[in-house]
């Protein structure tokens, strides 16, 4: 009864979806809520207040630390990013070459700092280069500044590269690989002559990527930054000292600078022309050697493992401890600071839930308008680039300037701006996910179920969609971990109301009276949910495959 | 019941125009193969027809009914690519009966027609795979099985046989014809073979840069093309310039280049105007030596042979510099020719066409896209 009446509404939806009033309408307000929802709030938001910005100018000093904190920014993204993929590739590539069952493992662990939080992954770090972890006992010990950041970044910015190397190695075809062996080359020429060149693009996006996570982490940065600033770490101790001038200064420049920086290596690295193609045929045959190889290998996986997969997985050992020392008997019955800790859980699981929904309802249309290239070639570009601009902004800029913005509207309540905040920050996973998954349906499929009958919405439902469920499935869970994640643009944004990675960070900073275990045990709890749900989330999917 | 007409129909995308005024009908159940090379309109066709592209000029008329601005759904017009499109998270079955369900049809009927259909092409047994489990004949029998079982009369394949094997595409060719008949099908078949156009098209479109140049059945289209271009795609034929030397009731004499002079039936050009006489390959005869009593003889030397199985071609350069091709089967061959023999070569006039000398030459003229 209930499946006919469910039926008869999506025949009737299907039905609707066939009138070229209906479709105008979807789409037009798609791009509305982009516009108005996602896109303006931030640009005008701080341009509101960039008066403000005067009062840095006539302070020498304010304006010295300003600039050094972009700098820095700039500076560690571009030199984590280098170093990322220098360490990234050949990791990708022993996880598509390699035919050792091992290589699931490494597979695995290459993912672990990205479902990790960063608050969580800042923690892990500080303890683990700290003067009590593991490393000291051999004499090292890496201090909160710089150093620790740039290890930090590293960590977080790796497995985005490894992610996208992976893609790309696996949908590469070798081959033009083959051929070349026919022709003589030796592997690492082949590699470097051949491979590469062909990986460009997605060379490019990797690293685009890993430069964009760093320039916008703002959680766990401020946990290891010391008494060292970058742009993130500047505007959270400016908000915290009340400082609104540098704050709207550091975030306008910020928003403009990473906006240009992107536009300039999306448009110079496609241009870029390495002199490649020579061959160095005596040093290279020594380089393809095995032994070379599995020289090569090693330090590879030394690397990943000592910099990657220990100080991203060393909070787990505190953690243990505090199950012991009474502190998870205090958690659970909430008593103390635990209060709170509950309160923030449930707002960011509320809120990461509220996001997603929006964010698929209103992003799915996005999704087809550009991979179907609805608008024309000239308008998709467009909107391709004006989508994934919250994600090339660094996201506690765009939280001062989302703030800003929607606290002109006094009637809006602090969690709605704190949903508004992290819909933005997240919009782009969803789409992008959506996007390339459609573009990969042939547009034949859809045009022949369209002369077989099948309306526009029922296209949709029985051939886009399941064709794309993965995409849908993963670009969600992105969308919904990142929104639990968030820190920079919470920490913007929230006045009275705190979301847990939020409350975190004001604990490891300490500004709560907490114990050290109590810190553990919070981080811990945030991992574990996260993990929970990624998992609820999988399980639904492989029960409905079913 | 479907009969289709185009009235000066025009799409452009951009600067090129892939269909350029085309006008024609399609009679209710007529199986009409649309031939032409890559880039010549063929798919543009289907599609502005199947309601996926709308035309920018000129009306598309389905049974009367003027359906340019009537969607792809509601046109009941299937269009099945040269891929197929086979849905491939669904098994044979819920493709074959996704047109149905996709109209409402209650479950049971949709069910029990997507089998008879199955039935029909012999897949009812493979109901439950899914499409990357079956071979290419037999995706492309679910791919027509769908759009039998959609309720549609009008189908539209393009390049159907395209992705199969030789074998194949001739057991499959007479197939799909007796299915669309039997069915009371209306059938536009985009292809560009032209064997497969003549052996199951009712009539025969051929279009060239998105311009149509010649509708008729079979027999009409290659034994009397209509243009150059229609002579050369449509079964292998030799070109040669000539003037018009002279002409009475019985035909032209004509003049080749260096002198030389042949025959022809045409009487319709003046005196001194530029033409171009066209012969069916298979319609010249070769010999060693004249015999004396043929038709427009010539002779020259040989430069290719080939061996095409049932058929020996021959490629022979005559005294005046121009080239002229024989197909003699295999069994008619009595003495053997080599390359580089001298060889005298003859055809009938009755087997000459004549064509007004194109603006843009001989070559721009055979030009297919």
């Amino acid at each position: 009864m209930a499946n006919k009446f469910l039926g008869s509404v999506m025949a009737t939806f299907d039905k609707l979806s066939s009138r070229p009033i209906v479709k105008k309408l979807v789409y037009t307000l798609a791009v509305f809520f982009l516009v108005s929802f996602i896109l303006i709030p931030p640009v005008l938001g701080i341009t509101f207040k960039l008066g403000l910005a005067e009062q840095v100018f006539s302070n020498p000093e304010l304006v010295n630390r300003s600039e050094s904190a972009i700098f820095w920014s700039f500076a560690i993204a571009f030199s984590v990013a280098t170093l990322d993929l220098i360490a990234g590739l050949p990791i990708a590539w022993i996880i598509v070459e390699g035919r050792s069952r091992w290589i699931n493992i490494i597979d695995a662990l290459a993912d672990i700092p990205f479902v990790i939080p960063t608050v969580a992954l800042g923690f892990s770090t500080l303890l683990f280069w700290g003067n009590s972890g593991p490393v000291s006992l051999l004499g090292v010990i890496v201090p909160p500044g710089l150093l620790l950041v740039l290890l930090l970044h590293f960590a977080f910015s790796f497995p985005v590269i490894v992610r996208v190397m992976v893609g790309e190695l696996m949908a590469h075809n070798t081959i033009y690989e083959t051929a070349a062996k026919t022709l003589g080359a030796r592997a690492f020429t082949i590699a470097r002559t051949v491979t590469l060149p062909l990986l460009r693009p997605g060379l490019i996006a990797a690293f685009l990527l890993a430069f964009a996570r760093s320039l916008s982490e703002t959680g766990a940065t401020v946990i290891v930054a010391g008494l060292f600033e970058n742009g993130p770490v500047f505007i959270k101790n400016a908000k915290d000292a009340g400082l609104e001038g540098p704050m709207v200064l550091v975030s306008f420049t910020l928003i403009i600078s990473s906006v240009a920086v992107f536009a300039l290596i999306r448009l110079l690295g496609n241009k870029l022309k390495i002199p490649l193609n020579r061959a160095y045929p005596g040093p290279e045959a020594g380089l393809s050697s095995k032994r070379s190889v599995n020289f090569r290998n090693s330090v590879t996986l030394l690397v990943f493992g000592l910099f990657v997969v220990l100080p991203s997985i060393y909070i787990t050992f505190p953690a243990f401890g505090a199950l012991s020392d009474g502190t998870l008997q205090k958690a659970i019955s909430g008593a103390g600071v635990w209060s709170s800790f509950w309160q923030a859980m449930t707002l960011s699981y509320v809120i990461a839930v509220l996001v997603t929904l929006i964010n698929i309802a209103t992003g799915l249309p996005i999704a087809i308008l550009i991979a179907r290239k609805r608008l024309g070639k000239l308008a998709t570009t467009l909107l391709d680039a004006l989508v994934n601009v919250p994600i090339v902004v660094p996201s506690v800029a765009l939280g001062v300037s989302l703030s800003l913005f929607w606290r002109t509207l006094n009637f809006l309540p602090e969690f709605w701006i704190l949903v508004f905040a992290h819909m933005t920050i997240t919009y782009t996973y969803f789409v992008q996910a959506m996007a390339a998954a459609i573009e990969g349906i042939p547009e034949e499929m859809e045009e022949t179920a369209r002369t077989l009958g099948s309306r526009p919405l029922h296209v949709f439902r029985k051939i886009i969609l399941p064709l794309a469920k993965y995409s849908f499935l993963s670009g969600a869970i992105l969308v919904f971990t990142r929104s639990v994640d968030e820190t920079g643009a919470a920490t913007a944004v929230s006045q009275s109301m705190k979301t847990a990675p939020v409350l975190l960070v004001s604990w490891v900073k300490h500004q709560v009276p907490v114990t050290d275990s109590d810190v553990a045990l919070g981080i811990a709890f945030l991992v574990l949910t996260s993990f929970a749900s990624l998992l609820v989330l999988r399980l639904i999917v492989y029960r409905r495959k079913k | 019941m479907p009969s289709l007409r185009l009235l000066n129909v025009t799409k452009r995308f951009g600067a090129l125009k892939a269909l350029d005024d085309v006008s024609f009908e399609v009679k209710d159940r007529e199986y009409l193969c649309v031939l032409g090379s890559t880039g010549s309109g063929k798919t543009t066709l289907l599609r502005s027809i199947a309601g996926i592209l709308r035309p920018d000029e000129g009306d598309i008329v389905l049974d009367g009914e003027r359906v340019n601005s009537v969607s792809a759904e509601e046109r009941n017009a299937v269009y099945v690519p040269q891929t197929y499109a086979l849905f491939p998270h669904m098994t044979v079955l819920d493709n074959v009966m996704f047109g149905p369900l996709a109209k409402e049809t209650d479950r049971r009927i949709a069910e029990e027609a997507a089998i008879r259909v199955l039935r029909l092409v012999r897949l009812d047994k493979r109901g439950d795979a899914y499409p990357h489990e079956l071979s290419g004949g037999m995706q492309q029998r679910v791919a027509l099985a769908r759009g039998l079982a959609s309720g549609a009369k009008l189908l539209l394949l393009d390049e159907p046989l395209g992705a199969l094997d030789v074998r194949l595409r001739l057991e499959l060719r007479t197939e799909l014809r007796k299915l669309a008949k039997e069915s009371g099908f209306t059938v536009i078949h985009v292809t560009h073979d032209q064997e497969e156009a003549m052996t199951i098209g009712d009539r025969i479109l051929v279009l060239r840069k998105g311009k149509l140049q010649q509708l008729g059945t079979p027999y009409h289209v290659y034994n009397r093309p209509e243009k150059i271009f229609v002579a050369s795609f449509v079964g292998s034929t030799t070109f040669l310039e000539a003037i018009v030397e002279s002409r009475s009731k019985e035909g032209s004499k004509l003049r080749l280049r260096e002198g030389l002079k042949v025959r022809v039936i045409d009487s319709s050009f003046e005196p001194e105007e530029a033409v171009i006489v066209s012969v069916r390959e298979k319609n010249i005869s070769i010999t060693p030596e004249p015999r004396g009593d043929e038709h427009n003889r010539l002779s020259g030397d040989v430069t290719e042979v080939h061996f095409l199985g049932s058929f020996i071609r021959y490629v022979v350069k005559l005294t005046n510099g121009d080239e002229i091709a024989a197909r003699v089967p295999i069994k008619m061959v009595k003495t053997e020719i080599n390359q580089g023999d001298w060889v005298s070569i003859s055809f009938d006039p009755m087997n000459t066409h004549v064509y007004e000398y194109p603006t843009l030459g001989l070559q721009g003229e055979l030009e297919a896209s």
